[in-house]
C-alpha cells in the first residue's frame, strides 16, 4: 500500500480562510507542491498580495513578505536583488496584478527579473465583495457593474498573459486552469516550469491560473467550475504563450 | 475489491463538493445526514469498495482534506 | 582621511556606500538626480545593486523588499516623489524594517518647482502615509554634516528597525563643499534574525508584514511602536545653539536656512543686537529639550523657513505659550537672504520697543 496523495509540506497546518470551493486553495497547493518537489522550500521567499490571498503568508511554509496592493512584483524585485541565489515568487490576484499593479507587473517583466509570478484570475474583486475587475467578462454582473459589464462604458477584459508575452524579459508565460483534474495536472506542470526557469536564471516567468469565485459569482462551487470552463476559457484561451526556447 | 483508500480529514472539510465532480466511479459524495464542526456536510465515500485510488477527488480539494492510498 | 570637494548629492551617495549601503532603488526627479547617477556608477564597483524603478512607488516597494531581506538599502527622491513613496514608507514603518530615505526638498504643492525649499516639513515630521508612525528625520545644514548624519542614519534605522529620512534641500544637493569621510565608530546592533531570507529548513518561516486583522493585535502593535517612538524622543533629539547667552530674539531654523540666519545674527551682533539660534539637527523628534530653559532676555521666537511656516506649530508646542512666535520665510524656491532676516528682526525689535 502506498500513499498516492497527501498534503504537501509546502503548506503550513493553518486552515485557509477561503470560501468553500474557492480554487485559491488548489493553486496554493500546486505552488507548494512544486516548491517541495524542487526541494527549495528553505531557499524561497514568497510575496503575498492584497486581495483574497492577502493571508497567503500564513499558508505557505516558507519565508514570506506581505506587499501593498499591486506592488508585489516591486517587493519581489527588492528581495531577489538582495538575495539573488534564493527563489522568489509573487502570488497575485487580478485586481492586484491587472489593475492597481499593472505598472509593477509590466516592469518586472521588462527588467526580466528572475522571479516567478502566480497570477490568479477569477474575473472579479473577491475580498472587497465582488466588484468589477479589468478581467471581468462582458455582460458579467458584479456589484459595480450591476447590469453586466458594458464594453461601451468600461472597455474590454484585459488579457494579461498575451500582453506580457510581448515583453522580451518575460521568458515563460502560460495560462492554465484548475477546473478539473487534467487541467490541474497541466497547471502544476506550468508552475513547475516557471520555477525551473527562475532556477536556471533565464528571466521572468508568469503562470496565469483561471480560478473561480463561487461566492461573488453567486453560484455553487461545482457550478462555478462549469462557468469558468464555458465562459472564461473561450475569452482567456489556455496555453503557453512563451517559453525559454522561443525567448530571445 | 477496493484498489484504493480515501481518508478524509473531516473536521476541515468545507462541504464544497468539488471532490465529488470528477470521481470516475462516482462514489465521492457529501454526507447530508451529518454536519462537521465547521457546520458543513462533510465529503465521504458512498461505496469505498469501488475506490480505484485515482486521487482525482484529492486533486480537486481546495482544503487538503483528502489523503489517498493505493493497494 | 583628507578632505575632498564634492557636490552634495554625490557626497550623500559616497556616505551611503561608506555606511555599508549596497542597494539603491530610485527614480529620476530634479534636484536629486546626481545621487542615483552616482549610485548607478559606484555601487557595482563594490558589489552593490542599483535599480532604476518604473516609479517612486515601485522604488520604495523595492526598498521594502530588500529591507525585508535584511540588507542596508536606500532610496532618494524629491518632494512630489516622496509623496508617492509615502505608501511604502508606511509599510516599512508598520513592518518595522530599517531603510534610509533621502529627500532633497523642492517647492510645492503639486509639481511646484525644482528650486530649493523646506516645504516638506509637515510631510516628513507628521508621517505622510497612513497610520500611527514616525520617522527619524535628519536635517543637516552642510555637506559635511549630511555625510556624518547619513551614516548615523543607517545605524539608527537598524537599531530601531524603523525607516529614517535624511532631508536636505536643493541647495545642499547642488552645492559643492569640502568633505571628510571620518572613521566611523562601531555600533553594536542586534542581529537581523527577523529577515525573510529563506528558512534553510532550520527555523520556522519569517514573515514580514504590517497586517494585523485582529483589533487587539493591531492595538498592541501600535502601543509597541509608540514605545519605540517615545524612546526616539528621549534619546535622539539633536540641536545646535548659536549666540544664546543673552538674545532678545531666539531664531529657530534648520538646514541651510540656519546658515543664513547665522550670517544675520553675526551682522546684528556687530551692531550690538543680540539674537540667538536654536537649530534642530533632527526635526523629528523635535528638540524640545532645547526649549526647556530659555534665556531671560528672550522676548520672542522667530521661525525662519523656506516654507510658509510649517515649523511654527512645533515651536508653539515646545514654547508652551511663554513667548510670542513670529515667522519669516520665503517659498517657491526663493531663498531668504541674510539681509531679509536682518530686516525682519529689526522690524520685530522696533515693534517691541
Amino acid at each position: 500500500m502506498a500513499v498516492v496523495f497527501e498534503k504537501t509540506k509546502g503548506l503550513t497546518e493553518k486552515e485557509t480562510h477561503y470560501c468553500p470551493g474557492c480554487t485559491h486553495g488548489i493553486i496554493h497547493r500546486l505552488v507548494a507542491e512544486v516548491l517541495e518537489e524542487l526541494d527549495v522550500l528553505g531557499e524561497t521567499v514568497g510575496v503575498a498580495p492584497v486581495g483574497c490571498s492577502v493571508l497567503a503568508y500564513e499558508y505557505f511554509n516558507c519565508d514570506m513578505q506581505e506587499a501593498a496592493h499591486g506592488r508585489a512584483p516591486a517587493v519581489a524585485t527588492g528581495i531577489k536583488r538582495a538575495l539573488p541565489d534564493k527563489v522568489v515568487f509573487s502570488y497575485q490576484g487580478d485586481g492586484d496584478l491587472a489593475s492597481i499593479g499593472t505598472a509593477e507587473i509590466v516592469h518586472v517583466a521588462h527588467r526580466g527579473e528572475k522571479i516567478t509570478t502566480i497570477f490568479v484570475n477569477n474575473a472579479i474583486y473577491g475580498m472587497t465583495g465582488g466588484q468589477m475587475a479589468p478581467t471581468t467578462l462582458i455582460g458579467q454582473k458584479t456589484t459595480t457593474s450591476p447590469l453586466g459589464r458594458d464594453s461601451n462604458l468600461t472597455g474590454f477584459p484585459l488579457r494579461m498573459s498575451e500582453m506580457l508575452a510581448t515583453i522580451d524579459g518575460a521568458v515563460f508565460v502560460e495560462r492554465v486552469s484548475v477546473h478539473n483534474p487534467a487541467a490541474i495536472r497541466k497547471a502544476k506542470k506550468a508552475i513547475k516550469k516557471a520555477f525551473e526557469v527562475q532556477l536556471e536564471g533565464k528571466g521572468f516567468g508568469i503562470v496565469e491560473v483561471l480560478s473561480t469565485c463561487p461566492t461573488n459569482w453567486g453560484m455553487t462551487p461545482v457550478k462555478a467550475l462549469g462557468w469558468l470552463e464555458e465562459n472564461m476559457i473561450p475569452y482567456y484561451p489556455l496555453g503557453n504563450f512563451k517559453s525559454p526556447e522561443e525567448a530571445k | 475489491m477496493a484498489k484504493g483508500k480515501v481518508i478524509f480529514n473531516e473536521d476541515i472539510c468545507k462541504g464544497c463538493a468539488l471532490c465529488t465532480t470528477n470521481c470516475p466511479v462516482n462514489i465521492v459524495v457529501l454526507d447530508t445526514s451529518r454536519i462537521n464542526q465547521k457546520g458543513y456536510h462533510p465529503a465521504t465515500l458512498s461505496d469505498p469498495e469501488q475506490c480505484i485510488g485515482c486521487a482525482n477527488c484529492a486533486m480537486m480539494c481546495p482544503d487538503n482534506v483528502i489523503t489517498v492510498e493505493r493497494f | 582621511m583628507a578632505k575632498v570637494l564634492m557636490k552634495g548629492n554625490e557626497a550623500i551617495g559616497a556616505a551611503a556606500i561608506n555606511a555599508g549601503c549596497r542597494y539603491f532603488f530610485g527614480y529620476p526627479i530634479t534636484p536629486q538626480n546626481e545621487l542615483p547617477e552616482y549610485m548607478s556608477r559606484e555601487l557595482p564597483k563594490v558589489g552593490g545593486v542599483f535599480v532604476q524603478a518604473e516609479s517612486e512607488v515601485a522604488a520604495i516597494n523595492m526598498v521594502y523588499g530588500a529591507a525585508g531581506s535584511g540588507v542596508r538599502v536606500m532610496t532618494s527622491s524629491s518632494s512630489p516623489g516622496i509623496a508617492l513613496k509615502q505608501e511604502g514608507i508606511s509599510y516599512i514603518a508598520g513592518a518595522e524594517l530599517p531603510a534610509v530615505i533621502v529627500n532633497i526638498v523642492r517647492g510645492g504643492p503639486g509639481l511646484g518647482s525644482i528650486q530649493p525649499s523646506q516645504s516638506d516639513y509637515n510631510q516628513s515630521t507628521r508621517g505622510g502615509g497612513d497610520g500611527d508612525y514616525h520617522l527619524l528625520v535628519y536635517a543637516p545644514a552642510n555637506i559635511q554634516e549630511m555625510v556624518d548624519l547619513l551614516q548615523e542614519a543607517f545605524d539608527k534605522a537598524d537599531f530601531y528597525r524603523n525607516p529614517v529620512m535624511v532631508m536636505g534641500d536643493g541647495m545642499i544637493g547642488q552645492m559643492m563643499e569640502p568633505v571628510e569621510f571620518k572613521e566611523r565608530p562601531e555600533v553594536d546592533l542586534p542581529p537581523k534574525d527577523w529577515a525573510a531570507t529563506g528558512t534553510e529548513g532550520k527555523r520556522k518561516p519569517n514573515v514580514i508584514n504590517s497586517l494585523f486583522l485582529k483589533p487587539e493585535e493591531l492595538e498592541d502593535h501600535n502601543i509597541r511602536l509608540t514605545e519605540k517612538y517615545d524612546a526616539m524622543k528621549k534619546n535622539e533629539q539633536q540641536w545646535e545653539t548659536y549666540n544664546m547667552e543673552k538674545p532678545e530674539i531666539i531664531c529657530v531654523a534648520y538646514g541651510t536656512t540656519a546658515r543664513i540666519v547665522k550670517s544675520a545674527i553675526d551682522t546684528l551682533k556687530a551692531e550690538g543686537i543680540e539674537i540667538g539660534l536654536i537649530r534642530p539637527i533632527l526635526v523629528w523628534p523635535f528638540p524640545e529639550k532645547a526649549f526647556v530653559e530659555l534665556p531671560e532676555t528672550a522676548k520672542m521666537f522667530l521661525s525662519v523657513e523656506m516654507s510658509m511656516g510649517q515649523m511654527i506649530d512645533d515651536i508653539k508646542i515646545v514654547n508652551q505659550g511663554r513667548l510670542p512666535v513670529e515667522f519669516y520665510g520665503r517659498s517657491g524656491g526663493m531663498i531668504p537672504s541674510p539681509d531679509g532676516v536682518v530686516q525682519k528682526i529689526r522690524a520685530l525689535l522696533g515693534g517691541a520697543k
